[in-house]
């Protein structure tokens, strides 16, 4: 009785503290700009199919995505034996679905540990490969720091919740074979789940029944205790691409890559300055909206498709390594751009749910997360925009903030000033007269 | 062989429309190293009898590296300019061997009210073989050498062609070798974004270094490309290795005008 109480503060607890931290996000996601990536439903269902649930493009990387699939298709598996914890959880049954599952019951706890096995290994795996390896990928300058504590922490998370599975399952098996489990109380049998018979025969299989009746409670509680807490862990984490690669790979970018965005605005300005009858003094339209910023210099010039791409990252780095300017010693990495606007977002996000929608810290993205020299370093390639397993989009990050350097404060690298000017003046990038394009028709 | 470049303006007083527009870019009309390739492009369009024309001193610059630089007023005054141009002409399909002029044209051209079906000048190429205006003479120049081909980024990643120009070397009897990263994961030249016009940023490499390196690595005759900075920047980049006499950079274009005599 006591314990069902006990549970049941905390299955609404952790729900309604994980809620609050998602109406949070949702609220900062909404901060940036509107954009309209609603059209399209059918292959924005079959892009999330093939990239979040399929995960289709970690496959690049054939080792770590299989491991990383283990991981993920343990995760996935285990929440069907979560509900059986919810349901003894809070009617004090034991193992509730066992009888009327049957054999199928056997089946599904016996696949999610041979999961749980598998992402056992993969854990191990990741972690040395941070730890001991040291991957470069895994160990660069922006991952100092809580973004490396992050990861760690969740590796070993996953390490304690598998324990708890296994020993909650291992301890009741023993019991079991002794008559003293409480499922079926009296009887004596096996449940005959793949890892554990093994386990509850060599490990538990020589303890005291007092030491199992509390294994097995620590086992279940244990794991239970991990889940709320791993749920409640996630929107402060990198690890909230679990949640957040669906909705994100939903909203990708279906255009062909290249394809920068036409800032409306100022084709609105074009158009005044190419039309003859036009008049350059005359007063806005009655009702017109306040002219935007150009580009992005905080992350509320940014889109909310921008936004929702800062949370749904989870530092894997693979654009990072992909990007030519990183690989050859330049400052910018896609990935601290990604990871800055989150960062920034959390920080303003804050400034205004306590001080209102006007709140100004004084900071912005551009100059105290992010330098000009970065922003300049950007070949625009796409390399990081295709290797993303989860379709985020550093670059359109990087030309909105090259949109605001250059267009509100003309701050333009010298080469480019000439580069620009010479299209103004002659239609070519260099200082040719226009009337020579067509010389080398007649040159040998 | 003189080539034959009518411009949109004769062709009009003509009375005559031309089928496609070939559309030439700056790099292709200034640039001594890629008007080598426009030729190239010219002699095969003459060869096949395609009705072409070009533009000629009412071309201007597309407006790509503005944009890319974060200059969307000058984009917008440029492809606004070009589309006044373009639709004065009624043009309907362009062909280009600029791969930033391509991408421009093609895909933000539309909202801005210009319309046109752009293809790249590696798929008219590979368009004449398979219908069989262009065909390669026997025992090629190219038999049995090493190809790599580098893929430009604003034909590949950015519009997804990758088999058009490996058709193209296939067809010389070449053997077409890739680099450790190529097509979707291809190794960007680092001359695009605008870097072109530009210093690069601090570093402790060059990334067309870094990306001859690459082509090195396969032992290739030739590295191909199909884009006249790339090209540039692998020029260069050999030319760092001291490596002019045993590797040559040169457009697909222009392999097929010499596997094809012309």
């Amino acid at each position: 009785m006591i314990s069902s109480i006990v549970f049941g503060v905390l299955l609404v607890g952790g729900f309604a503290f994980f809620t609050l931290n998602i109406l949070k996000i949702r609220a900062n996601i909404l901060l940036g700009r509107d954009i309209d990536r609603t059209d399209n439903s059918s292959e924005r269902w079959k892009t999330m199919i093939l990239v979040a649930f399929g995960q289709k493009k970690m496959f690049t990387r054939p080792i770590p995505a299989l491991l990383h699939f283990a991981l993920y298709a343990a995760f996935i598996i285990t929440q069907i034996e979560l509900i059986e914890i919810f349901v003894d959880g809070i009617a004090g049954t034991h193992r509730v679905f066992k009888d009327s599952l049957a054999g199928f019951y056997t089946f599904m706890v016996s696949f999610i540990e041979v999961l749980s096995v598998l992402a056992l290994i993969a854990t191990i795996f990741f972690l040395s490969r941070r730890n001991l390896l040291k991957l470069p990928r895994l160990n660069m300058k922006e991952l100092t720091g809580w973004p490396k504590k992050d990861a760690n922490l969740i590796l070993i998370m996953e390490i304690i919740l598998v324990t708890c599975i296994f020993t909650m399952n291992g301890a009741d098996e023993a019991l079991f074979r002794q008559g003293l489990s409480h499922y079926g109380e009296g009887t004596t049998g096996s449940f005959g789940f793949t890892i554990s018979s093994f386990l509850g025969d060599t490990v538990f299989g020589s303890m005291s029944h007092e030491t199992l009746h509390l294994l097995e409670r620590i086992g279940w509680w244990g794991h239970i205790l991990m889940v709320f807490a791993f749920l409640n862990y996630l929107p402060y984490s990198k690890h909230f691409h679990i949640l957040l690669a669906f909705p994100n790979t939903y909203y990708s970018n279906l255009e062909k890559k290249g394809k920068f965005t036409n800032m409306a605005s100022v084709t609105a300005e074009v158009k005044l300055m190419l039309d003859p009858t036009a008049d350059p003094f005359a007063a806005p339209a009655e009702g017109a909206a306040e002219p935007q910023r150009f580009g992005a210099k905080d992350v509320t010039d940014l889109t909310w498709k921008n936004l929702l791409d800062a949370y749904t990252c989870t530092e894997c780095g693979r654009c990072t390594s992909s990007c030519p300017a990183n690989i050859t010693g330049k400052k910018l990495s896609p990935r601290k751009i990604v990871m800055d606007t989150r960062d920034r977002l959390t920080e303003l996000g804050e400034g205004i749910r306590k001080n209102g929608k006007e709140y100004s810290d004084g900071k912005s993205l551009l100059g105290d997360y992010i330098t000009e020299e970065e922003i300049w370093a950007c070949t625009s390639c796409n390399a990081c925009v295709q290797e993303c397993p989860v379709n985020i989009d550093p670059l359109s990050i990087i030309v909105d903030l090259r949109r605001y350097l250059v267009m509100e404060e003309s701050k333009v690298p010298t080469e480019l000033t000439g580069m620009l000017t010479n299209i103004e003046n002659n239609g070519a990038p260099w200082q040719f007269s226009p009337n020579d394009r067509l010389n080398w028709a007649n040159e040998d | 062989m003189s080539l034959n470049v009518p411009t949109m303006a004769s062709m009009m007083a003509q009375g005559e429309t031309p089928d496609i527009l070939f559309w030439v870019g700056c790099s292709g009309s200034f640039d001594d190293r890629a008007k080598k390739i426009t030729k190239a492009v010219v002699k095969i369009l003459n060869a096949c009898n395609v009705k072409f024309a070009v533009l000629g001193t009412e071309e201007s610059c597309s407006g790509d590296p503005a944009k890319r630089a974060g200059n969307e007023f000058t984009f917008q005054m440029q492809a606004m300019m070009n589309i006044q141009v373009l639709d004065g002409y009624e043009v309907k399909r362009i062909v280009t061997a600029c791969p930033h002029c391509f991408n421009t044209l093609k895909n933000e051209y539309p909202e801005l009210g210009g319309n046109y079906e752009v293809i790249h000048h590696t798929q008219l190429i590979q368009d004449l073989i398979n219908t069989g205006k262009l065909a390669l003479k026997g025992g090629s120049t190219f038999k049995g050498k090493k190809i790599t081909f580098h893929d430009p980024c604003y034909l590949g990643r950015a519009n997804d062609v990758y088999e058009a120009p490996r058709e193209l070397i296939e067809k010389l009897d070449a053997e077409l070798v890739e680099m450790k990263r190529c097509k979707t994961n291809g190794l960007c030249c680092g001359a695009g974004g605008a870097q072109m016009f530009k210093e690069a940023e601090k570093g402790n490499k060059e990334i067309n270094v870094e990306r001859t390196e690459h082509a090195l690595e396969t032992n290739a005759e030739i590295i191909a490309t199909g884009c006249p900075f790339c090209n540039t920047m692998m020029t260069d980049g050999v030319k760092n290795f001291e490596k002019e006499d045993s590797i040559q950079v040169l457009d697909v274009a222009e392999l097929i005008a010499n596997a094809a005599d012309l």
